[in-house]
């Protein structure tokens, strides 16, 4: 209870004595390329595999002939949409931008470099986490919707590739029933979990003490914390919000 | 100046600072000394902020800054550079951005009056041409040095060192002590050095304050420390053989 107070206060601190709008459009900016920019990559392949992996998962599945082949593009598109864009994306994105912020931040306070902002009299909360968290509101839902697309192209090329299904009628099955709804769905969940990625790695990574040591164990913590936050959240969104 | 009054800090029980008072003037080079874990560190902190101490207070220029409002905080803190004890410098800026970080964030200057302004204090700590090396790419005691030109390039009225020799070779820590005067007396600083580094003591203590199991035993200057008739600082002072020949000469 005492650490989940402490974190309600850290995020209190995010907006007390801030510094000047430029000095943050420079450092959010400067965060979007590391947070953002810098996990296209990683997050082209995740997504590629994963819709390619969840097409042919489901036509191995489905194998009833009264299920017409198109059923297959709907079950890829709704699951990658709703589920696997967010989610699984969110769970990378927290090993490796999460333990990044952890890393950082401690480093940046055992060094004592956190510290010597203190002394300047500059908040250091505001000044190092805020750009991070607002960086990863920014790109995260920009990388889901990536995540999204690629994962459902990803299905596609399986598709062409294995032939277990028809590309036209995978196709058929993507544009057959589409409710906008769980594009609201995903996107909202983006900004939660990427506030949570954020800001708890941004926290463990704050109040490391000791050494090295102890740098690399709040890296782990806040992945691990992290992906609980992910799933938990994960669960109360769906519970929520499709009810 | 600054003047402390019976500051007192402890941590989840353990007492650390007890009933410590002092005043530190500007334009001397003011030194805590102590041995290791005596609490001369967290003295600083408490000092500087980065504690809130139990009790007491704590006077910049008249200034009480432990129950100053907010803005009257920053404002002092403002006017505080620190050295500290592994230089902290910001790993992913050069040494030009690491100096020019206080003026960016605190000031209102232009580029050309930054870049003029940090070129001074790079000059003044002799690290000319060192502006675009990264912290990483520069020995221990340029990073001191680096960390100096930064504690100082806002016009800094008090200056802070926690350890400034700690790591450094005795030609290079002497540099270091005499670079801190010199600066102490050219801009009439109020400064505060934390050291064991008895050279240090030696060269440039205009005031030294010994701390002993978190009391204040013993204050006065280079020469009286020699004749303190204190046990404890005795025992500190004159830990090593060159040292107790050294009283035995004078």
């Amino acid at each position: 209870m005492r650490r989940v107070g402490q974190y309600i206060m850290f995020l209190g601190a995010l907006f007390r004595n801030p510094e000047s709008f430029r000095t943050y459009v420079r450092l959010t900016f400067d965060e979007c390329i590391y947070v953002g920019w810098n996990s296209i990559v990683l997050v082209t392949i995740i997504s590629l595999f994963i819709g390619a992996v969840t097409m042919l998962q489901t036509a191995y599945n489905i194998v009833s002939p009264f299920i017409p082949d198109s059923v297959i593009g709907l079950i890829v598109r709704e699951t990658v949409i709703s589920e696997l864009a967010p989610t699984i994306t969110a769970i990378v994105f927290a090993g490796k931008v999460g333990s990044s912020i952890a890393g950082n931040l401690g480093t940046m306070r055992i060094t004592e470099q956190i510290d010597a902002l203190e002394v300047m009299g500059i908040n250091s909360v505001s000044y190092l986490v805020l750009p991070k968290i607002l960086a990863t509101l920014i790109t995260y839902p920009m990388l889901v919707v990536m995540a999204a697309f690629l994962g459902i192209s990803g299905g596609y090329i399986a598709a062409e590739v294995t032939a277990v299904v028809a590309p036209v009628d995978y196709v058929q099955g993507l544009t057959t029933q589409f409710n906008p709804f769980i594009g609201t769905f995903a996107i909202i969940k983006s900004l939660v979990f990427a506030f949570s990625i954020s800001s708890i790695s941004a926290f463990m990574g704050y109040y490391t003490k000791g050494g090295a040591l102890e740098v690399g164990q709040a890296s782990t913590k806040a992945v691990t914390v992290s992906c609980i936050a992910i799933l938990f959240g994960d669960f109360l969104l769906a519970q929520l919000l499709l009810n | 100046m600054i003047e402390i009054s019976n500051i007192c800090k402890s941590f989840e029980g353990k007492t650390v600072i007890k009933n410590i008072s002092s005043r530190f003037e500007p334009g001397k080079t003011n030194l805590i000394i102590g041995a290791s874990g005596s609490g001369k560190s967290v003295l600083v902190k408490n000092i500087v902020g980065l504690f809130q101490p139990d009790s007491g207070d704590i006077l910049y220029d008249g200034r009480d800054f432990i129950n100053a409002d907010r803005d009257t905080k920053t404002e002092i803190r403002r006017e505080i550079g620190m050295l500290f004890q592994g230089g902290a410098l910001f790993d992913s800026m050069n040494v030009e951005r690491n100096v020019k970080f206080p003026l960016d964030v605190l000031t209102r200057m232009s580029e050309e009056e930054k870049l003029d302004r940090v070129n001074f204090c790079l000059k003044r700590v002799k690290l000319e041409n060192t502006n675009k090396r990264m912290p990483s790419e520069i020995s221990g005691g340029m990073q001191k040095r680096v960390g100096i030109a930064r504690a100082i390039v806002n016009n800094s009225k008090y200056l802070f060192c926690d350890e400034p020799n700690s790591g450094l070779d005795p030609q290079t820590s002497i540099q270091i002590d005499r670079l801190l005067q010199e600066i102490t007396d050219e801009y009439n600083i109020t400064t505060i050095i934390v050291t064991h580094d008895m050279n240090s003591v030696m060269e440039i203590g205009e005031y030294i304050l010994f701390i002993c199991n978190s009391h204040k035993l013993w204050e006065g200057n280079n020469e009286d420390i020699i004749h303190s008739g204190v046990q404890e600082l005795d025992d500190f002072v004159f830990a090593n053989n060159m040292m107790r020949r050294f009283r035995e000469l004078s």
